[in-house]
């Protein structure tokens, strides 16, 4: 008979499982929507405690842009499978887009200040404020929706150029030709000969920012004045919610499973019908698009881009972020973004501000910590290693050693100096214990926040089946 | 065709892509052997440029230099222990991260350490004289640098083809396992290849920043990006092509600058087109250009995948 | 037999650089055949599949599928110099697909080593080799506006794999697997594409008597029920020698002998290469 040569253990509890999650997908939408209530009434009571200049709404805002961006690069490097350091360029090109096209007429002459006024001389919100009857509310929700979709469209068109001659390049070559377009496009939008439309090395500015747009709507609304930082912070909040949506979608279709496979082995991908050429570019112009927005994003959150910012090294952070969060989660870009900008921005800040010790007491009180801390780091290490080859052991042995002596040394240097500053704040540091934190991450923990698995009902419903079972099975077994 | 404009551009681009050729030998051997793209290459020159101007100010050249190059040396060894070797059996994309992520730390290091108010790199006797070549001003640091370069490409050539040494480095760079199941002591062979590059690297920060005498914490990165690209260019695994392709960078990269003016004066132009914008941009036009045309570089070879 | 073969190669020569892996073979399949492919490791066979599944572009020779020309390649100076004249008559002409084209034609194929997906799930591997046949675009498949089409594609796969045994481990990770079942989903995957023609690279490698027993009845049943011909390399003798109904004997690249299993088994070329004579007899 056709091989029924069945698997005798029966239905597993993963599939039975699943068709659980599918029968209550209506349950799930519910589940969901309670959440963002929740999320949103978390907000709110934030807005209302604590004060508008609180850093976390920056936080939330900046992480809102840094999520999009993150997401799209792990569709593309982390479901695709395709390595690519370009995304500063997409950025660019989305963010120069939105600012084209959303200066006021009536600021051009003085942003545009080199070039005459530029040759740009309208503004999206204007135009269809005029459609609209004169209608400055319709005119701004309309021109930032076109706006942002023209920065998508404009930086997919730039990736479909690129990606032609890029996308049959392999794994590190693909990353540095990507990197190299994201230069040259830098390079592009500095160039003065062009400043006509792009303002050559001078910012653009005055385009509607998140803040401008909630302050529209505050003039007219009282409720809404009362809780600007609500609305602003919300604003780029949902815009990113519908992004990352839209990508997840992507991720569960058809299509995203070609993604997955392409990642998994290109070769047999090919081999089950997938046109490489014709799915990479789809995932590469996608992802760019997301970018794209991304870009604009980031420009409503700054009020003011420069090309020259858009180095590498912003794709560095996004990428980290990504590897943080996890390769191949979304839930890990998106709590890698967070975690990312927060701990950049807002919670390390102390760091870089230089303090005081109030008397010698606490100094040398300050100094025996340290130098306790330290000389337990090294036996810790000494003790760690203790199981290796003696060659090896004596080697960390000495270094740890030496190190810690070093350490030890300069510490007591300090004790004595009459300093009564604490060592190492000042600006700059932040960033420093910033850099060695995400070295750990990369070097211990290199799987990232969440690995590759998501936060969603199907993982939170078998965390708490798992449980259920190992309870059941404890208790027939005894 | 007045010659004399041309001349500096032609002669400073000989100078830098010198400086380029001993970067991105480091850049091709690490790549060769790990198949790692060291970002952190370039912060490690621009952290010798720091340490030169750190020691200088203390003590006489005669320490400084060897000092600085010592433990620029013991900088590129200890990131290859810490930052690199945990990751060997990690897919590669995790190696390439580290890199980013060292890089990252390194430049921010630099800029907690130095405020990041720009540097003075201290002017080093001799090599930054002035001298004068055909008409055209310029420091003797020109001059010395294609030649030193020469000398320590051949030196580094000779020892990979006429020591045991060096043909353990060849064989692990072409089948990294093998070699290890042949007896090759990968540690050593890893470690020293990033010696003899961060070594390189070190030599050529002096002469790089003798010429360009302001250090701050970005200023590998453009230096050590343009490299990278000359050893891909060249063919990465090859040392010979990565000196061409880093001349070739540095010749044409100044000629760019130089071309606003040079159409100029001879009056072929009469206005501005701001190619001094895109000298750094051609750099990466001439990555692109031989990624579709020739992806294995100048002097590469092919690599088959088995199916 | 019938009127037209599934499959013809014709002087099918493929050089890589100095090495000739495969030298002026010629083959067919018939319609509903089994025709097995034989030889000792490095004769070629699986390069063979890769020429057909256009993975290689093969040096020479054509090859042409259900009576049409797919793949073609007779470089004109250079062959005639290498093969001092062999095929020299042929016109310079050219005909490429890549691999999933080929699939898209009908033609599957499973791996020598196994290539599944192995981070994703036992019906998503089967779900993608579903995904060429999507009629829903790009935009209207993200937008999950296809919700029919995507559930008779998951039905079908589910259908396939509950054919092959494996109908109660949809959601396990593909590597989790044991090998055997491995090797089943391979033919799973193969079987999603919808192909007229199966190329099976070593189906029963690493397979124990009984278990290779019960892999020559599913070949025989799938080969009935989905009305495909088969195209095998194979070591396993008594696998062969049981379904197959033609037999090709390669030997460094070259054909040696060809027929039906009675007449291969008793070639004496053959026997020296690769078989071994029987000691009994």
């Amino acid at each position: 008979m056709v091989a029924k040569v069945s698997n005798k253990q029966g239905a597993s509890p993963k599939s039975f499982q699943n068709k659980l999650e599918r029968h209550d997908r209506k349950t799930q939408i519910v589940a969901d929507l309670i959440v963002i209530v929740i999320c949103l009434a978390v907000l709110f009571l934030l807005d209302s405690v604590l004060d508008s200049s609180s850093m976390i709404f920056v936080v939330l805002k900046k992480t809102a842009v840094y999520a999009v961006v993150a997401v799209s690069m792990n569709l593309l490097n982390g479901f695709t499978g395709l390595f690519s350091l370009g995304q500063a360029g997409f950025m660019l090109i989305g963010a120069y887009t939105y600012g084209i096209l959303m200066i006021p007429s009536g600021d051009r002459a003085s942003v545009y200040q080199y070039f005459d006024g530029g040759i740009v001389k309208f503004s999206l919100q204007e135009v269809f404020a005029g459609i609209f009857g004169g209608n400055a509310g319709v005119g701004i929700f309309f021109g930032v929706l076109i706006a942002l979709i023209l920065a998508g469209v404009f930086a997919a068109l730039f990736a479909f150029l690129i990606g032609l001659p890029v996308l049959r390049l392999k794994g590190d070559y693909l990353a540095i030709a990507t990197l190299g377009f994201a230069e040259i496009i830098r390079a592009l939008f500095q160039w003065n000969t062009i400043g006509g439309l792009t303002n050559g090395s001078n910012m653009l500015r005055k385009f509607p920012s998140f803040d401008s747009i909630v302050a529209g709507w505050a003039a007219g609304s009282p409720f809404v004045a009362a809780h600007i930082p609500f609305f602003s912070t919300l604003l780029p909040m949902i815009i990113a919610a519908i992004c990352i949506s839209l990508i997840v979608m992507l991720i569960h279709s058809s299509y995203g499973r070609s993604f997955k496979a392409i990642r998994d082995d290109e070769v047999a991908a090919e081999a089950m019908g997938i046109n490489l050429a014709k799915h990479k570019m789809l995932a590469f112009c996608t992802s760019s698009f997301f970018a794209g927005i991304g870009g604009a994003m980031l420009a409503m959150f700054q009020t003011t881009i420069q090309a020259n910012a858009f180095k590498s090294s912003m794709t560095y952070e996004i990428l980290l972020i990504v590897v943080i969060g996890g390769i191949g989660s979304v839930t890990g870009s998106i709590l890698g973004a967070f975690l990312f900008v927060a701990a950049s921005e807002w919670w390390l800040r102390f760091l870089d501000t230089e303090m005081v010790f109030a008397d010698a007491g606490t100094k040398t009180g300050f100094v025996i910590f340290a130098v306790a801390i330290v000389a337990l780091l090294a036996a810790l290490v000494i003790v760690k290693n203790r199981g290796k080859e003696k060659k090896d052991f004596r080697r960390i042995a000495i270094i740890a050693a030496a190190v810690a002596f070093i350490v030890i040394a300069a510490l007591i240097n300090y004790l004595v100096s009459p300093s009564m500053n604490v060592p190492l704040l000042r600006s700059g540091f932040r960033l420093v214990v910033f850099s060695l934190i995400i070295m750990i991450i990369v070097l211990f923990y290199r799987r990232g926040i969440m690995g590759s698995r998501e936060l969603n009902w199907d993982s939170v419903t078998a965390f708490f089946m798992k449980r259920r079972n190992a309870d059941k099975e404890g208790g027939e077994k005894a | 065709m007045d010659w004399s404009v041309v001349l500096p551009y032609i002669l400073s681009g000989i100078s830098v892509g010198g400086q380029y050729a001993l970067i991105a030998i480091g850049y091709t051997m690490v790549y060769g052997i790990l198949r790692l793209i060291n970002f952190a290459h370039g912060d490690v020159f621009m952290v010798a440029g720091l340490m030169m101007i750190y020691f200088s100010a203390s003590m006489p050249m005669y320490y400084s230099i060897p000092l600085m190059i010592i433990f620029t040396v013991l900088l590129g060894y200890a990131i290859e222990r810490a930052a690199y070797k945990p990751l060997r059996t990690a897919p590669r994309m995790s190696i390439m991260i580290s890199a980013i992520g060292v890089s990252y730390l390194l430049e921010n290091l630099a800029l907690y350490v130095t405020g990041g108010l720009n540097q003075n790199y201290p002017g080093i006797p001799w090599i930054s004289d002035s001298i004068t070549i055909g008409g055209a001003v310029t420091k003797r640091v020109t001059i010395i640098t294609p030649i030193l370069t020469i000398v320590l490409v051949v030196a580094l050539i000779l020892l990979l083809k006429h020591t045991k040494f060096g043909m353990a480095m060849r064989a692990v760079s072409r089948d990294f396992d093998t070699a290890q199941l042949m007896g090759i002591d990968i540690d050593r062979v890893i470690s020293v290849t990033f010696i003899i590059g961060s070594f390189l690297a070190a030599i050529g920060s002096l002469l790089y920043f003798t010429n360009y005498t302001g250090v701050v914490p970005t200023s590998g990165a453009m230096p050590g990006l343009k490299a990278f690209v000359a050893a891909v260019f060249g063919g990465i695994g090859s040392i010979p092509g990565a000196v061409v392709g880093a001349f070739i960078i540095g010749i044409c990269e100044n000629l760019i600058k130089g071309l606003d003016s040079v159409l100029m004066v001879n009056g072929i132009t009469s206005q501005q087109f701001g190619f001094a914008t895109f000298s750094d941009a051609f750099t990466f036009v001439l990555l692109i250009v031989i990624l579709i045309l020739k992806p294995t570089g100048l002097f590469g070879e092919k690599q088959t995948d088995k199916v | 037999m019938t009127n037209e073969n599934v499959l013809t190669l014709s002087d099918i020569t493929m050089q890589f650089g100095g090495v000739v892996a495969v030298n002026n073979l010629s083959l067919d399949v018939g319609q509903g055949e089994i025709v097995a492919l034989i030889g000792p490791n490095g004769a070629g066979k699986t390069t063979v599949f890769n020429v057909v599944t256009g993975v290689y572009e093969a040096t020479n020779g054509s090859v042409s599928y259900k009576g049409e020309t797919i793949l073609e390649n007779h470089p004109g100076f250079k062959m005639r110099k290498t093969y001092g004249g062999i095929n020299a008559d042929k016109y310079t002409k050219r005909i490429v697909k890549t691999p999933d084209v080929i699939t898209s034609l009908g033609i599957a194929r499973t791996f020598q080593n196994i290539r599944l997906f192995k981070d994703l799930s036992v019906l998503e591997n089967v779900m993608i080799a579903m995904h060429m046949h999507l009629k829903a675009g790009y935009f209207s498949d993200m937008l999950h506006m296809n919700g029919a089409e995507e559930a008779k594609l998951r039905q079908d796969s589910i259908d396939i794999l509950e054919m092959v045994g494996l109908g109660n481990m949809l959601e396990d990770q593909a590597s989790s697997l044991p090998y055997g079942q491995q090797r089943r989903l391979e033919i799973a995957r193969a079987l999603a594409t919808k192909p007229s023609l199966l190329l099976l690279d070593e189906p029963a490698a690493g397979m124990n008597p009984q278990e290779t027993l019960e892999l020559s009845h599913f070949i025989v049943e799938i080969k009935n029920h989905f009305h495909l011909s088969v195209l095998m390399i194979e070591h396993h003798m008594d696998l062969v020698m049981s379904i197959a109904d033609r037999i090709y004997v390669l030997n460094f690249g070259e054909l040696i002998a060809s027929g039906t299993p009675a007449a291969v088994q008793n070639n004496k070329c053959v026997i020296d290469a690769y078989l071994g004579a029987n000691e009994d007899a």
